[in-house]
């Protein structure tokens, strides 16, 4: 399932490209891809799994820029 | 600007005024140091921080860590204003572009400002004021002047008309009336209108294709792709570059350390790629914004960069050279004038709905004096008859006009009408599937851009085919294909001359819109399986964008490559004088923040460039 999420102080289009790297790296996800310039999160991964993986995902974008936030 | 930004516009502010201080009054030593410190933790206090708690996470390498070990650096070998500048500077440019990155995502939603607010729904004969999600299917609004239509739907009482400027780049309005489908994030201008509405909200138009322009990343160009790969490797090589500056000369060839360090620092000043990682999405991002403002929508910065590159150009006949409808190409009068021909024509078939009749009657512009006419009789498949002003008039096929008049022998190709007055053969009219307006243009612009090759493909009889190929100056034309047979010709073409471009209506052609290079699909406004199969959507049926889409990312290709070469080039440069200590830590700043604010700058102006 194809979903997109509103993300919240992306500061960094370095980190924007590093959260990608590790989001694609969590279990479930298909493919992500942030949209720096909109401050969006588009990502295809297993429904049943999507509230762990989102979980799993805000966690590491946190890891890479402190104040950064997925709306959820 | 956000709160966010204000607040770090205050600190840089406030640092600025303390660094100038301190470099006025600063005297030697510690007391220096600390007089230097202050605007120092004012403006960098939490790059530092990150960079601390970064270091446990994990992350030697990103910019924060890499800055504050620069103007740390910078401290340690006594250069504290440099080590300031560093530190202030960096957040000028991350102030910058936060306010410029923002400024370019608002006037994209100003671009895209179709979302409609409310529908007013009528319920048991009363109206609610609701948003357009809890509008059935089925129910019926209304729309007053001035207000954007919320929901796809027909219209079921009044008449007035549209603007749809803000989907399709076309600033005439189009009438409405009764029985007329209206199509959601359009304008309705003059009068009041009910519309039955016939999907719901994330189903409409406007839902779509905001989805569409927002998530315009299905497919990102090479370009971007090795930018982000560039970027993966940029930073380690120059951060390798300067511990090696700082380290091998001062202990293979004991030079002076502090000079050293110093040259390694200015390395680290302009680790940062950013000006690339920014700038280049930046630029696709407005061209992609831009196009969409005069109705071309892109569906990511990959195609942007195919259609920049065009080499050879496919058309679908109908529909997209050619209207689709009949016209009349032709009249041959007999011993009448020309327009006597058609108006006897049109008044003949005035109540008839076969699609000749009507563009017959279409093609006449006088008016149609229906009491004049009498006795109408239409023969099915063969044409009709009626006393116009107490004159029988006859028109329909040869079959049908010999059994009343004798005819000449006549060599026409398509579609032809014949005409006889009682027993006296008047003349012909020839109908075609009539070109559109603009097409010849705009294949002629299109070679103009260097397409190699123009193609068309057609169901239609060879004969006619030829016809419009030769008036549109088409290079190849091949007819009487099935749908697979589109596909298979794409196929054989995509390795003679790529990339291709298909352009076909989304009907019928979705295989081959898939398969070529770029498929566009045009006149899309309410298609949903083109807008669904297209890589590249025209809103309107103008095939006059397309040379325009091609011109539009041609322009952003330019300047994205524009900021390639001089990002790269300044900062190859500053690190090649840096590394022989030609130019020192104020050249870094330039070409680490500088060319970031001049890169996004000019990614900026892909969102206005002007049509020709």
């Amino acid at each position: 399932m194809r979903k997109t999420y509103q993300m919240e102080d992306l500061d960094c289009a370095v980190c924007a490209a590093k959260m990608e790297d590790a989001i694609r790296k969590i279990d479930g996800v298909e493919s992500v891809s942030i949209n720096y310039i909109m401050q969006q999160m588009t990502i295809e991964a297993d429904e049943s799994r999507l509230a762990g993986i989102m979980k799993q995902a805000s966690k590491a974008c946190r890891k890479i820029e402190r104040n950064c936030r997925i709306i959820m | 600007m956000t709160g966010k930004q204000r607040k770090n516009l205050i600190r840089i502010i406030v640092a600025v005024v303390l660094t100038v201080l301190a470099a006025i009054f600063a005297p030697d030593g510690w007391l220096g140091l600390l007089l230097y410190l202050l605007p120092y933790v004012v403006v960098g206090a939490d790059i530092v921080f990150d960079a601390v708690t970064g270091i446990f996470r994990g992350r030697f390498l990103d910019e924060k860590f890499l800055m504050a070990v620069a103007t740390i650096g910078a401290f340690a070998i006594g250069e504290y204003l440099e080590a300031v500048a560093v530190m202030l500077f960096f957040q000028v440019g991350e102030l910058f572009e936060s306010i410029a990155v923002g400024k370019s995502r608002r006037n994209i939603m100003a671009l895209m400002n179709i979302r409609p607010d409310k529908a007013s729904v009528l319920r048991q004969g009363e109206e609610f004021e609701v948003s357009p999600e809890e509008v059935k299917v089925g129910e019926k609004i209304v729309v007053r002047p001035g207000e954007r239509i919320p929901l796809d739907g027909m219209v079921a009482e009044g008449t007035s008309s549209v603007d749809t400027s803000a989907l399709t780049g076309e600033s005439l309005p189009a009438d409405i009336s009764v029985g007329d489908k209206v199509i959601s994030g359009t304008v309705n201008l003059s009068g009041v209108i009910t519309v039955e509405v016939q999907s719901e909200y994330s189903e409409s138009t406007v839902a779509r294709v905001l989805e569409l322009v927002q998530n315009a990343s299905s497919k990102k160009a090479r370009t971007e792709n090795f930018i982000t790969r560039f970027a993966r490797v940029y930073t380690p090589c120059v951060v390798a570059g300067a511990t090696l500056l700082a380290v091998v000369p001062p202990l293979v060839f004991s030079q002076d350390f502090g000079e050293w360090l110093h040259r390694g620092l200015v390395f680290l000043a302009v680790s940062c790629p950013c000006a690339l990682v920014i700038s280049v999405p930046l630029s696709f991002f407005g061209g992609i914004g831009r196009a969409s403002k005069e109705g071309i929508l892109i569906k990511g910065s990959g195609f942007m960069e195919s259609l920049a590159r065009t080499k050879q150009v496919v058309f679908d006949k109908t529909g997209t050279l050619t209207e689709g409808r009949f016209s009349v190409s032709q009249i041959h009068p007999v011993g009448i004038a020309e327009d006597e021909l058609l108006r006897l024509a049109a008044f003949a078939e005035s109540s008839s709905l076969h699609p000749i009749a009507r563009s017959v009657v279409a093609a006449y512009d006088g008016e149609i004096d229906t009491t004049l006419i009498t006795q109408m009789q239409e023969h099915s498949g063969r044409g009709v008859e009626a006393l116009v002003k107490g004159q029988r008039i006859y028109a329909g096929n040869r079959d049908f006009i010999e059994k009343v008049a004798e005819m000449p022998r006549i060599s026409a190709t398509g579609t032809v009408v014949h005409v006889a007055k009682e027993n006296e053969y008047l003349g012909y009219i020839t109908l075609a599937d009539s070109i559109k307006p603009h097409a010849k243009e705009a294949v002629a612009q299109l070679r103009a851009l260097g397409v190699r090759k123009t193609v068309m493909l057609t169901g239609d009889r060879e004969d006619t085919a030829r016809r419009v190929g030769e008036e549109l100056q088409i290079d190849e034309v091949y007819a009487q294909l099935l749908p697979e047979d589109k596909v298979a010709a794409v196929e054989r073409m995509i390795p003679e001359c790529s990339p291709l471009v298909f352009v076909g209506d989304g009907i019928n052609d979705a295989p081959v819109l898939t398969r070529s290079d770029v498929g566009v699909a045009m006149g899309a406004l309410g298609s949903d399986v083109a807008i669904e199969a297209a890589d590249v959507v025209l809103m309107d049926d103008k095939l006059s964008k397309l040379p325009r889409a091609i011109d539009i990312s041609r322009r952003t290709m330019a300047i994205v490559r524009q900021n390639i070469v001089f990002a790269l080039g300044i900062k190859g440069l500053v690190l090649i004088l840096g590394a022989f200590g030609i130019v020192g830590m104020w050249a870094a700043i330039f070409a680490d923040v500088g060319v970031m604010i001049l890169a996004i700058l000019n990614a900026m102006r892909t969102l206005a460039q002007k049509s020709k």
